[in-house]
């Protein structure tokens, strides 16, 4: 990827350096964490259910990292606010590459994509459909 | 330690047998700096990769035709080209390997698992790559032997006090990198090899570094066994280096079976061939083990004295350059004659994924990451650093470019 070559690091450089919706819920639905080995990245993702129980109310995001990890969540804990849970586990990683409007070499993917495998693994635990402790890209 | 006798490299002249060294990317010319990963390959090695496969290509040792005939004097030829290269008795005391991995694995496996028990102890250091530390800490607990590590102090360098406290008469096998491949540090190799003798243990040093880099002379150290690999002295990939006395490697059980390890076979039983095929079964590396004799042919024209002297000028450039800026820390110790041609370093608190990513941006290829050393980055108390690594291609230019696309990255995480 290109962090110093194109147009949109603004973007990713912005949301590292002031990260939205940074902390943790007081009382979240589901909260679940996961790393990236590779880099050494962390992730916490607290999510905020509507009472419909299926709708995104609030999300957020904690932990420390790499720039492309860390603005890949904030911009993501905005992207899912309105959103359902059916439509967060629908997401892949072209959605998150598109989200964040650069090419990703493949040694990032991963970093790339954290936040939103902690958030659908998170849900899917929720939902009582997995069971494991901590999400790791690389499993 | 002075090397202001020796001329300089022809710099602009050896680049020439690089090809690879002309790419552009969006522009502008690849900057090379990650050869304590891999190194380039010059042309004279490609040409003998190329010569092998378009003139006498064979399976070895077991064709009476002519062109098997010529790929074994050639194959078996590299192996006396490696021992005189490193000092070696002979062939007998070289295996070729895949890589470095593989020759640790190889002594682990065949010494280590037969010798040790719970009553031994393995000595490792601090710095060891993931080659030397995962493989004795497994053997360890398959074997019951405890693995202890030589303390790497605040400079970068080995505590010698505390070596000699943990090598002990209880010590089995002292494994140890000759040339740190994250701190840069040159360790005292044969000192330690003789504390390791001092009470019967075994010594291994992991050269990778250090082949590639300076003369190395397996005599003068008094290791048991040592190690290196080919790709990272202009050598192809796939092409690894087991130093072991011969003695050792006699006595040793193989490590791999099968074809051209043994001398007869029977539905009962097998004896196994002379060194080193003992240890090489299977058809073994064949293009690779000749393009590693041409390798060596290539940096001993140019001299391991006068390699060694470019590397700790370049090092020593590129510590000064980085040293100007408060916000990078460097790691490992300041130059001299104990630290080998690489720099590792964070900026601040930028990941340095990102700041490989930036560099990338300038052409500029570094290494970011672990450098298979994690638990000493866990001592560093980070995650990952970067690291600029030079060979005999390298010049101040190229670091001035490194410290440019740093002033880039600082600019845009400021």
């Amino acid at each position: 990827m290109g962090l110093g070559s194109d147009m949109y690091r603004q973007q990713i450089l912005d949301h590292y350096k002031n990260p939205r919706n940074y902390g943790e819920l007081e009382d979240p639905t589901f909260t679940h964490v996961g790393e990236n080995p590779m880099c050494g990245d962390e992730i916490r993702m607290d999510v905020k259910l509507d009472d419909d129980e299926e709708t995104i109310e609030r999300v957020a995001f904690s932990g420390d990292g790499c720039a492309i990890s860390q603005a890949s969540a904030s911009m993501l804990s905005g992207e899912l606010h309105g959103k359902t849970v059916d439509e967060l586990l629908e997401m892949d990683r072209d959605d998150i590459i598109d989200m964040l409007g650069v090419d990703i070499s493949p040694m990032r993917v991963k970093c790339a994509v954290l936040a939103e495998k902690v958030a659908q693994d998170g849900a899917e635990i929720y939902q009582g459909e997995l069971d494991v402790e901590k999400t790791t890209t690389e499993d | 330690m002075s090397h202001q006798h020796l001329e300089a490299l022809d710099v602009a002249a050896i680049r020439e047998e690089f090809p690879i060294l002309q790419r552009e990317f969006d522009g502008q010319q690849v900057v090379y700096l990650d050869n304590a990963a891999t190194t380039q390959t010059p042309d004279p090695v490609v040409d003998a990769i190329s010569d092998y496969y378009r003139r006498y290509n064979a399976n070895v040792h077991r064709g009476i035709h002519h062109l098997s005939q010529e790929a074994s004097i050639a194959y078996e030829e590299a192996h006396d080209r490696v021992a005189e290269f490193i000092n070696a008795d002979g062939r007998e005391e070289i295996v070729f390997t895949k890589n470095t991995t593989e020759a640790e694995n190889l002594v682990a496996y065949s010494w280590g698992l037969n010798e040790l028990g719970p009553e031994d102890e393995i000595v490792l250091t601090e710095m060891e790559h993931h080659a030397s530390l995962v493989t004795w800490q497994q053997i360890g607990k398959r074997t019951g032997a405890d693995v202890k590590y030589i303390r790497v102090q605040e400079d970068g360098r080995l505590d010698a006090e505390h070596a000699r406290e943990l090598i002990t008469d209880d010590t089995a096998m002292l494994s140890a990198v000759h040339v740190s491949n994250t701190l840069g540090t040159v360790n005292p190799v044969s000192e330690l090899v003789d504390i390791a003798h001092e009470h019967d243990a075994l010594a291994f040093i992991d050269g990778a570094q250090a082949v590639p880099t300076r003369p190395v002379d397996v005599e003068d150290i008094g290791a048991d066994f040592y190690a290196f690999s080919g790709h990272k002295m202009c050598g192809p990939t796939g092409i690894g280096v087991l130093y072991g006395k011969e003695h050792l490697l006699a006595e040793m059980e193989p490590y791999l079976y099968g074809g051209d390890m043994i001398k007869k076979v029977t539905f009962e039983d097998a004896k196994w061939n002379d060194l080193p095929w003992k240890f090489e079964a299977g058809t073994p590396l064949i293009a690779q083990g000749i393009a590693l004799a041409a390798a060596i042919d290539y940096v001993e024209e140019i001299g391991m004295d006068r390699i060694r002297a470019h590397e700790e000028a370049l090092a020593e450039y590129a510590y000064e350059r980085l040293a100007e800026f408060d916000d990078i820390e460097i790691y490992g110790p300041e130059p001299g004659p104990d630290r080998g041609g690489l720099v590792a370093f964070n900026l601040d608190d930028v990941h340095a994924h990102d700041l490989a990513s930036i560099m990338n941006d300038y052409a500029v290829a570094i290494r970011a990451g672990d450098h298979c050393t994690q638990p000493l980055h866990d001592k560093l108390g980070v995650a990952a650093s970067a690291r600029a690594s030079f060979y005999i291609y390298n010049t101040r230019e190229e670091i001035d470019k490194l410290v440019t696309a740093l002033d880039d990255a600082r600019q845009l995480f400021a």
